[in-house]
């Protein structure tokens, strides 16, 4: 069997009720890996583009990419092969951390503290979800409360 | 035209068509059947369970090629419906089945007779809506007949709120269907053609391999044609089963886990499979890494999801099968010459010779096999021939003398158990001059044996041939085979008087144990044109054979079976 390999694809759907539905209820039905999706309108128009991450083979890929084209709401499948790719993430973190220190560490990957409140600090990084990672990694120190990603949304070059 | 939501199905219907539906009425759906009380354009037909109401559509679709229609109402009505969808979408049998619905007011509440019936339909429908505004309908209904039908066909569910039904608005049905995200690819690439048939003109031991999607595309003729002119030999899947008749010297055989030796044989054995519309199921393949090991695959069909799904195409060929074999057949005729696969034809032949397909005859009790053939004889091409599912159903697909495309109803994909008899009904309501015939067994027919009701009321003569072998025949055979004869939960020497339970809905019942007394029977159920119970006494152990394993290579076959 050939190595399952992480892979990014863009639907573009008539936005429509159950759309969502039909889409996840494929995934499932059939077996396929959801990393991550995300899904929102396109402005001014009838679509919506969803951002799927997700992992197989090139097989099981070309059938994924052809399962979702025969889906009758399904306008365009893109699988990505040279895109740019960001996510966005959340970190909630106590007060009585060092303000200075976590907001240093967000600006070296495209974030800012958003939000300061009595009792939490609220930082936000964009970026490259590998880089999501290592970012999430490098504030376990400063004891996060609670973390929220986005989740993946990727343009072709 | 202004009018509501129940007259316009009525109008969407008598639009496109359809002469006759299968429904059962219920309470989210009674606004479409009153409007149904008050028409004459089409017939309903009242099954006596929604699963029956739907297999009959299908059989209905199957036989005539046109689009099966279905009505029900919610909740359970829905839910009984839904192994009839199922089936209809493993198949790709064209149908729009019609659900009510609760008013749009309750979904959600858990209100009498609801569920999510589009949530239910989704995963088992080629398409599915629920219709929020009665302004909607004309162009649902519209799309729905319109997918069911175009490119890869299937089952389409469309479940109408009782709310909706009772809404008065605009109804026009003359705007033509747009759909910017659908759009099938009938016209298949003329460049892979052309390279398609180039490998076969090159090609030493090429083999036609016959699926359900020529019967679907109506495109026999054709197939037949491109078969004769170049001297292919061709294998048929169960779904294919009519494309080519009987006694085509071409036609090897059924392939497959019951298929012939010699179709089994010639599959490993070839350089170029050619499949045309059939998917390479697990059924038709084996064990997937010795299939057709050595050769080149020439993949047709609509559905580009079923090229290289299971086994890579090396010319895949997306598009609708009556154009792509018109081409074949055009380029065939300057580059294929038949000469150069006649030593290939011997080494066919030969398997043929090796082990045909064949059963021994037994001097007290009939076998099977032998009823099926004389019907074969008897009716042949009169006969329209469905099938419930297991062991009768192998042996109808191995020995029946099948002579015409849409002559064979059988449920391939699902496997379901109790589709014979509505869909034999179905049948005999699209093709009322042929006998309707349903080999069935003494399992399958207890699962919708409640549509002797309708049969009889609507003198919808189907003649059910029950091979009785007081066993669910292929689970006990697989018990057999594998599991060391444990029989568990397959013997059913507990059973029901068939002839009485024929007599006791209007039918007629008989019961035979001889081959003359088989021979009256069918002459006089015939003759006599009602709905009928052969109950015939068979062999208890008789098993199908050759059987590849599940999960075994295809030319690993296992030809008969000796009692220990």
């Amino acid at each position: 069997m050939e190595e399952a390999a992480r892979r990014v694809i863009s639907v573009i759907v008539i936005n429509e009720a159950s759309v969502l539905s039909r889409i996840t209820d494929l995934f499932s039905g059939r077996g396929y890996n959801i990393t991550s999706l995300t899904v929102a309108p396109i402005p001014e128009s009838r679509y919506s583009r969803l951002t799927i991450v997700t992992s197989g083979s090139v097989r099981v890929m070309e059938q994924i990419t052809k399962q979702l084209h025969k889906l009758i709401p399904v306008l365009k499948v893109i699988e990505h092969a040279d895109l740019v790719e960001k996510e966005m993430a959340l970190v909630k973190f106590p007060i009585t951390e060092n303000l200075s220190d976590i907001s240093a560490l967000c600006s070296a990957y495209n974030g800012n503290i958003v939000n300061v409140s009595e009792e939490v600090i609220i930082a936000m990084v964009a970026d490259e979800p590998k880089r999501v990672d290592y970012f999430l990694a490098a504030v376990k120190r400063f004891h996060p409360k609670e973390i929220v990603r986005s989740g993946a949304v990727a343009l072709e070059r | 035209m202004q009018i509501s939501g129940a007259q316009m199905v009525i109008e969407a219907l008598i639009a496109e068509n359809v002469d006759t539906i299968f429904g059962y009425p219920g309470g989210a759906i009674m606004n479409v059947y009153d409007e149904i009380y008050k028409q004459n354009s089409f017939k309903h037909i009242l099954a006596r369970h929604e699963q029956a109401a739907v297999h009959a559509a299908e059989g209905y679709a199957k036989a005539s090629g046109k689009v099966g229609v279905a009505m029900i109402t919610s909740g359970p009505g829905f839910t009984n419906a839904v192994t009839g969808l199922a089936d209809a979408y493993m198949d790709s049998v064209p149908m729009v089945v019609i659900s009510g619905q609760v008013p749009m007011s309750l979904i959600g509440t858990d209100a009498f007779q609801e569920i999510d019936a589009v949530g239910i339909s989704r995963s088992c429908t080629k398409h599915n809506y629920l219709v929020t505004d009665a302004a909607d309908l004309a162009r649902i209904l519209k799309e729905a007949f319109y997918i069911a039908r175009t490119g890869r066909p299937g089952p389409v569910h469309v479940d109408i709120p009782k709310d909706v039904t009772a809404q008065i608005a605009t109804f026009d049905y003359s705007k033509p269907v747009e759909l910017e995200t659908y759009k099938p690819n009938v016209n298949g690439n003329v460049r892979q053609i052309k390279k398609a048939m180039e490998a076969i003109a090159e090609a030493k031991r090429p083999l036609f391999y016959l699926g359900g999607g020529i019967i679907n595309a109506n495109a026999g003729e054709e197939i037949r044609k491109l078969v004769q002119m170049t001297g292919i030999p061709a294998v048929e899947t169960l779904m294919a089963r009519g494309t080519l008749r009987f006694d085509d010297p071409l036609l090897i055989s059924m392939l497959g886990m019951h298929g012939s030796y010699a179709a089994n044989m010639a599959m490993s054995e070839t350089d170029l499979v050619i499949g045309l519309g059939a998917r390479f199921d697990d059924r038709v393949t084996g064990k997937l890494s010795e299939f057709a090991k050595n050769a080149k695959v020439i993949h047709v069909d609509i559905d580009p999801a079923s090229i290289s799904k299971l086994v890579n195409a090396d010319f895949p060929i997306v598009g609708d099968l009556k154009n792509v074999a018109t081409s074949m057949i055009e380029i065939a005729k300057t580059t294929v010459d038949k000469e150069r696969y006649i030593p290939w034809l011997e080494t066919v032949a030969n398997f043929n010779r090796l082990h045909p397909l064949s059963y021994k005859e037994d001097t007290v009790e009939l076998k099977p096999q032998w009823v099926i053939q004389r019907v074969g004889e008897l009716l042949g091409d009169d006969a329209n021939i469905s099938t419930d599912v297991g062991q009768h159903q192998m042996w109808t697909a191995q020995f029946y003398p099948f002579s015409r495309p849409r002559q064979w109803i059988t449920s391939g994909g699902l496997g379901t158990m109790g589709f014979g008899f509505p869909a034999a009904m179905g049948v005999k309501v699209a093709d009322p001059s042929r006998v309707s015939i349903n080999f069935t067994g003494d399992g399958s027919i207890l699962m919708n044996v409640q549509e002797l009701m309708t049969t009889v009321e609507y003198k919808l003569p189907v003649i059910n041939i029950i091979l009785n072998n007081n066993y669910l025949g292929m689970v006990r055979q697989w018990q057999t085979l594998f599991y060391n004869k444990r029989h568990s939960s397959t013997d059913l020497s507990v059973q029901p008087d068939f002839v009485k339970l024929a007599e006791a809905f209007g039918g007629i019942g008989y019961r035979v144990s001889t081959k003359e007394e088989f021979d009256a029977a069918l002459k006089d159920a015939v003759e006599k044109n009602v709905v009928a119970f052969i109950d015939v006494k068979v062999h208890r152990l008789e098993n199908v054979m050759p059987m590849v394993p599940s999960g075994g290579s295809l030319f690993n076959m296992m030809l008969e079976y000796k009692e220990k």
